[in-house]
């Protein structure tokens, strides 16, 4: 961005990342998405970072309660919400202080003065009022009274100091879209909406948005004011979507298309509880949504409901995840389609709710008592949500296997324009209940996919029994034959290993071989893209793999990897894929680990690419 | 897309065209060997479940026994319907789903004093606050059987077992007072050695409209043998035990001539023979009186009392699934059949050309 023009005509910009932070009762997640949903109906590109507090409403001023939402949008592609930002808007002394450091050098700090007082600076930390200590030379510098211009705003409503003070935020997104060129018309049409039934907040809202607005118009303080064109997206019909969103969205395109009713067992835990509520909303789809007692009944009832001829679905986060082992097992002992979805979180334990991480893939791949293969996919974007657990509804019915769909806390906040995909255009699924008593036999199994009949009960003359003992192979009956033990061990393993054989062969993005293979999985894709091609432009031999499917991989990983010199794997753990694509094919894998609970800046991983090559 | 085709409702509309047939308990039986130890009170429970079905007119390939791990959860195996033998303590859970999903089906659950009371005791409490429609069997023989004999949530404080060799400092459970506390609306209690009495509150379970809670005195004669001949026992049944039945006053022993009165909220027991109380002023039972059925639950921690047996408590309330269905059927008639292409294009859209 460029910087120190007194003039205030438009300046183009190709791309600029913004970060709204306040504290948590401050509204910046609304705020942001606000911004978000009118830079999306620009047609920029765009890429978001929700970034909040476990805490609901922490307490006010402090450095843990602080809440940040960070777009990035642009005019070319945009894969990653920024590694560093270009505005910084701070509501208190403690969003300066959490979030400067990601801030560029010679950015722009929108600072709340108002916020800025003796009570808030303390709870900071700061000894002094940065604002005006020189301690912020090297940066834009732009402290307003926002609160105080908030007041000012609507005097004439004798509204009380509480709503006043809660219409802040709309000041502060009125300058942005002031200063970004963004009209405010969609934000007042969705006040008017949300607010409908309270009619002084529509008014509030809305003369506190436009003031911000006027006040970027009309003061003399920002040096500037900014345009971004629209992206040279591919044409067609976008929205805005979010991880969870779309992963609700594509569990139902996944019950139209297959002509099965859907059952979501879930227990709420963050962050999958966005899932549970968005699929709540939609009962004329035929939704079943049971909030459970518990993460085990979320996941057992899902099994009872696929039982029953339905498309049973468990959401959840890591810890869940450690509840619903058992119940796992059970389901690849059964041979029912279920979608147990993983919407990983910072860990070990409750570790960091609203942060993300990368580290159930293991947990995933292997976390049950036994022999107990599972399919396990990973979106890597939040759009592709709905693709991979559409997808992850196939393979469940198709192959009659629990399949576990992993998402993270990034890609289930974070939010991204969705070229809307054609409905006709969404692969068939199409399920078979049988219904002939002739020749059936609960575990007598298809010869292509190795999957068993779904009977279901209700239908005569194929009263039967299963359940989580060992079964006699093609009768189900129970069998503690060690010969019969082992042989069904290995046929639940080729039925997932044969999926290999339904599946897209992987694609490198650069040159089919050279010296460098960055590969990744899930929600890094964004910036390992962003990392890859910033470095081919530099003329670097380094290409991208990105999996999607890590159970079972695709069949050409192996060739992939051979073309390559080296291999590196950056992972939001310890080195999880890693240690899977070591162990299956014998590559010296280079890792590049982050584990704080945030995603990756491509700068980290273009760093990584520098070393190696 | 737009119009429904549900692969699962043309199922059930297929079973409807079939008569229902006229059943035996011999259509019951499965052709799984049923292996319970010689002498369990489990084989009782079985032969009755199967003298009722056949009653009750609903064919056979729409009932599901659901059971969680135990010696009680071996019961689907020998049920020639359909049956799914699930993870301990489960089951509750597994019906609930399966009911939900499908609310055409006839759902028992069979499980057990641990299954259902120690590791599923969460599940059970939840199916019964939620009312759905399913029948729970609860086989209480105070023991671990399948485990080999530790003491169970129901076992006596000091029990003596192979984990509790100096006698167990756990205070017991109540079966009916956790299904009542629970908010069950039908809650029951039957003996395993009472075949006519099981198979009349069966009867009342399987009638009844919500989450039924039968509790059934079972004797596990490898590990607990004569927990309940005391209750079961010719020479001592009658004057421990308290039939109670809607509409009538509480009269138990082996000539009739003992009722139970109420003395503010404390029973009693008092004598018909002297002629100072008769049968007029003895409690009535009445299902419906949700005091009561706390009462009498509780009569089973006092000693010097009889113990009630039967249907303790019946009340018609809303069942979850129905309410579910309601729901969904209004969204339906409110925004039309769920339609994918109308729900990707909603709200803010914009095109770039």
């Amino acid at each position: 961005m460029n910087k120190n023009s007194k003039n205030k005509a438009l300046k183009n910009l190709e791309e600029v990342t913004i970060r709204f932070a306040g504290d948590s009762g401050d509204g910046m997640q609304l705020t942001g998405m606000q911004f978000t949903s009118t830079t999306a109906l620009l047609g920029n590109d765009l890429s978001t970072l929700p970034d909040f507090p476990a805490e609901i409403r922490a307490p006010a001023g402090t450095l843990f309660g602080v809440s940040g939402f960070q777009i990035h949008f642009g005019s070319m592609e945009i894969n990653t919400p920024g590694d560093s930002c270009d505005v910084l808007v701070a509501m208190n002394p403690a969003a300066l202080k959490v979030n400067l450091r990601s801030l560029r050098d010679g950015g722009i700090i929108i600072a709340n003065r108002d916020g800025f007082n003796d009570k808030n600076l303390k709870l900071a930390g700061y000894e002094k009022n940065p604002l005006d200590d020189g301690s912020l030379d090297k940066y834009q510098l732009h402290a307003v009274d926002i609160t105080k211009l908030t007041h000012n705003a609507l005097e004439q409503l004798g509204l009380s100091n509480k709503l006043v003070e809660r219409s802040k935020n709309f000041f502060a997104l009125g300058m942005m879209y002031w200063m970004f060129s963004r009209p405010m018309e969609p934000t007042i049409k969705w006040i008017q909406e949300k607010f409908k039934k309270t009619p002084e907040i529509i008014e509030a809202n809305t003369k506190v948005l436009k003031a911000g607005y006027a006040f970027g118009e009309t003061t003399e303080i920002f040096a500037a004011r900014y345009e971004v064109k629209p992206a040279a997206l591919k044409p067609g019909k976008y929205r805005s979507i979010t991880g969870n969103e779309a992963t609700a969205w594509g569990l139902i395109a996944g019950s139209v298309k297959s002509g099965l009713d859907l059952f979501l067992g879930s227990y709420p835990i963050t962050p999958a509880s966005d899932i549970l509520h968005e699929l709540s909303k939609h009962k004329n789809f035929r939704v079943k949504t049971f909030q459970a007692e518990d993460e085990i009944a979320g996941i057992t009832s899902a099994i009872g409901a696929a039982y029953g001829g339905a498309i049973g679905v468990t959401t959840t986060s890591g810890p869940g995840m450690a509840l619903k082992g058992e119940a796992m097992g059970l389901a690849v002992m059964l041979e029912l389609p279920l979608v147990i979805c993983d919407i990983q979180r910072g860990g070990p334990s409750t570790g960091l709710p609203t942060k993300t991480e990368q580290a159930d893939l293991l947990q995933a791949v292997y976390g049950r008592n036994s022999e107990a293969p599972i399919p396990v996919i990973a979106s890597i974007t939040p759009a592709d949500c709905f693709l991979t657990a559409f997808e992850a509804v196939r393979l469940a019915l198709k192959y009659m296997t629990p399949v576990i769909f992993l998402s993270d806390g990034y890609l289930a906040n974070g939010a991204e324009p969705w070229l809307i995909p054609d409905v006709g255009s969404l692969p068939d699924i199409s399920p078979t209940f049988r219904t002939d008593p002739q020749g059936f036999y609960p575990y007598l199994r298809d010869e292509k996919t190795l999957s068993r009949p779904w009977a279901i009960p209700g239908t005569p003359g194929l009263e039967h029994r299963i359940g989580g003992l060992e079964k006699q192979h093609i009768t189900g009956n129970v069998s503690y034959d060690p010969e019969n033990h082992e042989f069904m061990v290995k046929m639940r393993q080729a039925k997932v290993d044969r999926i290999a054989e339904d599946i897209p062969l992987a694609h490198v993005e650069g040159d089919e071989q050279g010296d460098l293979l960055v590969v990744g999985w899930g929600g890094t894709y964004g910036a390992i893209r962003t990392a890859v091609e910033n470095k081919r432009r530099e003329g670097k031999s380094v290409s991208h793999l990105h999996l999607k499917y890590i159970c079972p991989f695709q069949k050409n990983i192996g060739e992939i990897l051979y073309n390559f010199k080296n291999v590196l794997v950056p992972e939001l753990n310890l080195g999880q894929l890693s240690k899977l694509l070591r162990a299956k094919y014998l590559v010296p894998a280079i890792t590049l680990n982050k584990v704080q609970g945030l995603p990756f800046k491509s700068i980290e991983i273009e760093n990584k690419i520098d070393e190696i090559l | 897309m737009s119009e429904h085709t549900n692969l699962v409702e043309e199922i059930i509309k297929d079973t409807k065209k079939n008569p229902t047939q006229k059943y035996t308990a011999k259509d019951f039986q499965s052709d799984q060997d049923v292996r319970w130890c010689p002498g369990c009170g489990d084989y009782s429970i079985l032969a009755q479940v199967q003298r009722v079905m056949p009653e009750l007119d609903i064919p056979k390939h729409n009932m599901v026994f659901v059971s969680g791990i135990g010696c009680s959860s071996r019961f689907p195996y020998y049920m020639d319907t359909y049956g799914f033998h699930g993870i301990h303590g489960r089951a509750p859970a597994i019906a609930s789903g399966l009911k939900i999903a499908r609310p055409d089906l006839t759902i028992w659950v069979a499980t057990g004093d641990g299954d259902g009371l120690s590791i599923g005791g969460n599940h059970l409490i939840h199916i019964c606050r939620r009312n759905i429609d399913v029948k729970i069997l609860l086989f209480n023989n105070q023991i671990y059987g399948l485990t080999k004999g530790q003491y169970s949530p129901t076992s006596e404080f000091g029990k003596v077992t192979k984990s509790t060799p100096y006698g167990s400092v756990d205070h017991p459970f109540n079966p009916l007072l956790v299904a009542l506390g629970a908010e069950a609306s039908f809650v029951s209690r039957t003996l395993d050695r009472d075949p006519k009495h099981m198979q009349s509150v069966i009867r009342r379970a399987a009638e009844h409209k919500g989450t039924s809670f039968v509790e059934i005195y079972q004797n596990c004669n490898v590990f607990n043998d004569g927990a309940f001949f005391t209750f079961t026992e010719k020479e001592t049944k009658d004057d421990n035990v308290l039939f109670v039945e809607h509409g009538k006053p509480m009269i138990f022993g082996k000539e009739k001539d003992k009722g139970i009165k109420l003395e503010g909220f404390t029973p009693t027991v008092v004598s018909l023979k002297d002629g100072k109380y008769s049968p007029s002023d003895l409690i009535v039972h009445n299902e419906t009186d949700t005091m009561l059925s706390f009462i009498l639950a509780r009569m089973s921690n006092i000693a010097d009392l009889p113990r009630p047996v039967g249907v303790i408590y019946a009340v018609n309330r809303p069942l979850y699934e129905a309410e579910m269905s309601k729901q969904i059927q209004k969204a339906i008639e409110k925004q039309g059949e769920g339609n994918l292409e109308k729900l990707l294009n909603h709200g803010e859209t914009w095109e770039i050309h």
